[in-house]
């Protein structure tokens, strides 16, 4: 049997220079059909990485990757080869062919060689593990604590005494000057993954126990993601915005977000604020500076400072504040929040009030 | 050779029994402790979940072509989703693999019948009522408004999310109750294939002569002990909870989510071995005869299979590499889940040594067998790279594992059951499956399965998350999505060939004689369908190709082995 199977030298050095030529096309088509194509049009591509942890990954996987393709490649042509080479022709003389029960040789080789392969694959995965696992963070990071909702995002900044909702921001972090997000994760009820795939792997969002993540953008930018542990009905509507900022408008938005509510007393804004006020929005939100204190939703001091409603399901118009408050689930089917059942009136007046929450 | 002039262990000739009224058919199947009757209600019962669960696939398909569909509502989706997974492991599987663990086993090893015949109806009703409850939550769980129907938390059914507070009414009793009540039946058959391949093989047959189904049949029915228990505790923890208090996975009292992922993996990843395994099963007894060889490496491949079988026990927190374990977890269980990649490699390059050199006749059953090596090994090297943590923070629960285990499941299982179906149809029902159907089954089913599964590698790659009811525009997902969604009806039109075939081949195929296939096993030594007493002669055996060594008594088997 070896003798027949056993490739000579020279064929199995021709062989591994095979291989290894396909690595490389391999390699440059994966790169080519993902990272290289109009980072826009695939806004959550894993092989587009722009932070630490994603850089890290999309490393690793591109070596797993080829080593997996070469391994597909040799056992694939060895299968086409025996399909064809071993087919029973048309003038077949019926007789048996010859029977082989078996080679040591041949167990060891592929026994031994595949261990190999897998030392080396664990190897490289124990390294990345310990450094995006075990990063030190540093004095200087960003510190925020993110809570999952269903089906919607709570973020603290922990370091300001602020809290705001859905859309993440955080300053763009350079070699030069390092400034990295360290994100504590919790859950207020169910199961939730924070995953922005441009940035880090997922991380899952527990009730009842304290997760870490990091990243470091180093663009500026617009990274989407989303929730990526099942949560419930409106699961797939639970999605991350994270707007990654240079320096000087990172701390902009941070003095902004840091100051309560305006206070407009023009009689439109006092009647849509008095609607606010007395009925049912303030028991699950807050507007900082006002009675409304609610902690169950969304805090909506700053709301017109985002550009979505409803955790980034629609743009946040004016016209789409409306038809949100008047019934979000028809927007968002399986959301917390009930249609609201307001008068026209009554919704002209709270969206002029809301209007003013820059 | 001719059948006839077989010594071995002929079936009495008995006279064609009348057709008799179907009452007392009914009654005869319904009342039946004959292992092969059992094997066939068990595998027309999966097949019957098949239909349902290929139902609820298609919904989902379709509702996922195009973003932001409107086709069902996210709680129908949820619901879908998890109906799927639950009927295709739990209902379909493992009641077919069982089935035809049941009917080959007692033949292969030379017995009349399983070592508890009752034991072996009793399980099979068990798994059947344990499919009946949780479909009758469709009709039955209705609670409070939104929370009536099916369960809609995912076949893994995560804590809290099967808490009261979040899962009202009773669909999650009647998940938890189905999947108990099943679990008994599926111990049962454990039990019982166990103590029959220990104790009832024909004289002769050692354990190093089993033909290697039986072998895999053996490893898979210990590890049914392990793998359902704690699926079984941790139900009875969550039924605790939601009834008597219990706060064991209650996040709101200090309950812990992760031990139910832990509970759920630790049976849910063996178990994928145990439906692979008989796959294997299949394999290692089609490859050889369509190859005219024996298998290459018997040993090894039955101490692989063993490897295999304790390794898949300390994998499970693969599944959780994204709870935010300590890196010297995550490390350990990525050793170990890409060490079972050793023992799984050494199968393939045995199958491919079996078909090396020998003369490989491509009936339907082997281009199946063929179909399941290129898939399988692709299978296996996208297993290979989720094993890796890194890969799994960012591919965990997206549609690349979608892709990953349906390669397995599909792509692999079922691709090794219909070449199974195609193989040993003969025998139970004594005619041939058609060819010409068959072959038409097998490529469109191979492009339907490529079609729906090779896109959601990429949609994955892309970012899109499963068990998403809809999606936006813009991320790239729309075009794969839409492939997937056409694949679901090539592989519908492929069934559905299967199904007439097997109608069509029952009612009016060629007859099929006693060995259709030249095959080397003792089940073909008796006659098509087998008596109830299977043998009428126990035979015995000298090597693990009995047949071969009858049909070649000048270069028997058992002068080498």
């Amino acid at each position: 049997m070896s003798a027949k199977t056993g490739l000579s030298h020279k064929r199995a050095r021709g062989w591994a220079r095979i291989e290894a030529l396909t690595c490389t096309v391999i390699t440059g088509a994966v790169s080519r059909l993902f990272a290289s194509a109009p980072v826009g049009s695939q806004p959550t591509n894993i092989f587009a990485p722009v932070s630490t942890p994603a850089d890290e990954l999309y490393h690793l996987s591109l070596f797993d990757l080829s080593v997996c393709a070469g391994i597909f490649i040799v056992v694939f042509i060895l299968l086409v080869y025996a399909v064809m080479k071993f087919r029973r022709r048309a003038d077949d003389d019926g007789r048996e062919p010859p029977q082989i029960y078996g080679s040591d040789q041949l167990e060891l080789a592929w026994t031994v060689l595949p261990i190999l392969i897998v030392v080396v694959l664990f190897l490289t995965s124990a390294r990345v593990i310990h450094t995006v696992e075990d990063a030190r963070e540093p004095a200087n990071a960003l510190r925020i604590t993110v809570v999952g909702h269903r089906f919607w995002w709570e973020y603290r900044y922990v370091q300001y005494g602020f809290v705001t909702a859905d859309e993440l921001h955080v300053p763009v972090s350079t070699p030069r000057h390092p400034w990295p997000t360290f994100l504590t994760l919790l859950s207020a009820d169910t199961d939730h993954g924070w995953w922005v795939p441009r940035l880090a792997g997922k991380t899952d969002v527990i009730p009842n126990r304290v997760n870490h993540t990091w990243i470091d953008p180093h663009r500026v930018g617009l990274y989407l993601g989303q929730c990526s542990q099942f949560c419930g009905t409106a699961h797939a509507m639970m999605l991350i915005r994270v707007y990654v900022q240079t320096r000087a408008q990172f701390e902009a938005w941070l003095k902004n977000q840091q100051t309560a509510a305006a206070n407009d007393p023009g009689p439109a804004v006092t009647a849509g604020r008095r609607a606010f006020e007395s009925t049912a929005c303030i028991n699950c939100h807050t507007v900082r500076g006002t009675v409304a204190d609610g902690r169950f939703g969304p805090d909506l001091t700053h709301l017109m400072s985002r550009q979505t409603l409803g955790s980034g399901v629609i743009p946040n118009t004016p016209e789409n504040l409306r038809r949100w408050i008047q019934g979000p689930p028809a927007i968002k089917p399986g959301v917390e929040m009930p249609p609201m059942n307001l008068s026209s009136r009554q919704l002209n007046e709270l969206v002029a009030y809301l209007e003013t929450l820059h | 050779m001719a059948p006839d002039s077989m010594p071995i262990a002929r079936a009495l000739s008995l006279p064609r029994s009348e057709r008799k009224p179907w009452l007392e058919v009914l009654h005869e199947w319904v009342i039946t402790v004959d292992h092969k009757k059992i094997g066939v209600m068990y595998v027309l019962y999966g097949l019957l979940f098949m239909v349902a669960g290929g139902i609820e696939a298609t919904l989902m398909r379709i509702q996922l072509a195009v973003p932001e569909a409107r086709f069902v509502s996210p709680q129908v989706f949820n619901r879908l989703f998890t109906m799927h997974g639950t009927t295709m492991i739990f209902f379909v599987a493992m009641p077919i693999l069982f089935g035809f663990a049941n009917y080959l086993v007692p033949l292969m090893i030379g017995a009349r019948d399983m070592a508890f015949p009752r034991l072996n109806a009793f399980s099979f009703w068990m798994t059947a009522f344990g499919g009946l409850l949780l479909y009758f939550s469709y009709v039955g769980g209705a609670g409070v408004y939104g929370a009536g129907s099916a369960p809609s938390f995912g076949w893994w059914a995560y804590a809290p999310l099967t808490s009261p507070a979040f899962a009202r009414g009773h669909s999650t009793d009647f998940w938890t109750l189905a999947l108990l009540v099943s679990g008994v039946g599926t111990v049962g058959f454990g039990v019982n294939t166990v103590a029959t391949i220990l104790c009832m093989r024909c004289p002769g047959m050692k354990l190093t002569k089993m033909p290697l189904l039986v072998w895999l049949n053996l490893v898979m029915g210990g590890m049914l002990f392990f793998t359902i228990s704690p699926l079984t505790a941790a139900q009875l923890m969550l039924m605790i909870d939601r009834y008597l208090g219990g706060h064991f996975f209650d996040t709101q009292a200090g309950g812990k989510a992760t031990l139910w992922m832990h509970f759920f993996w630790i049976f849910g990843h063996p178990e994928v071995y145990v439906l692979i395994i008989p796959a294997f099963a299949f394999l290692s007894e089609i490859v050889p005869v369509f190859s005219r060889k024996a298998i290459f490496g018997y040993p090894i491949m039955v101490a692989a299979t063993v490897g295999i079988g304790f390794i898949s026990f300390g994998v499970w927190a693969h599944h959780l590499y994204t709870i935010d374990m300590p890196s010297y977890g995550q490390a350990f269980f990525v050793g170990m889940s890409l060490a079972i990649a050793v023992p799984t490699g050494i199968k393939i390059f045995n199958w491919l040594a079996t078909m090396w050199g020998g003369k490989i006749w491509l009936a339907t059953p082997m281009l199946f067998c063929v179909g399941f090596l290129f898939q399988f090994l692709i299978a296996g090297l996208t297993g290979v790279i989720l094993a890796n943590a890194p890969f799994d923070w960012q591919l965990g629960n997206s549609y690349f594992v979608v892709a990953h285990f349906h390669y397995v499941i599909v792509g692999g299982i079922l691709f090794a059951l219909f070449g199974a179906f195609y193989y040993w149809f003969p025998k139970v029902t004594g005619r041939m499956m058609d060819e010409t159907l068959g072959k038409w089954h097998f490529w469109l089913f191979v492009i339907g399965f490529h079609l729906t599964f090779d896109p959601m590698h990429i949609a994955g790659i892309l970012g899109m998350p499963r068990r998403i009811w809809t999606y936006q525009p813009g991320h790239g997902w729309a075009i794969w999505n839409m492939i997937s969604t056409f694949g679901v009806f090539v592989q519908a039109t492929a069934i559905l060939i299967f199904v007439f075939n097997l109608i069509h081949s029952y009612l009016q195929g060629a007859q099929a004689g006693d060995d259709p296939w030249d095959a080397w096993t003792l089940e073909w030594s008796t006659s098509s369908p087998p008596p109830p007493y299977n043998f009428a002669v126990i035979p015995e055996v000298k090597s693990r190709r009995p047949l071969w060594d009858l049909k070649h008594p000048e270069d028997p088997d058992w002068q080498y082995e």
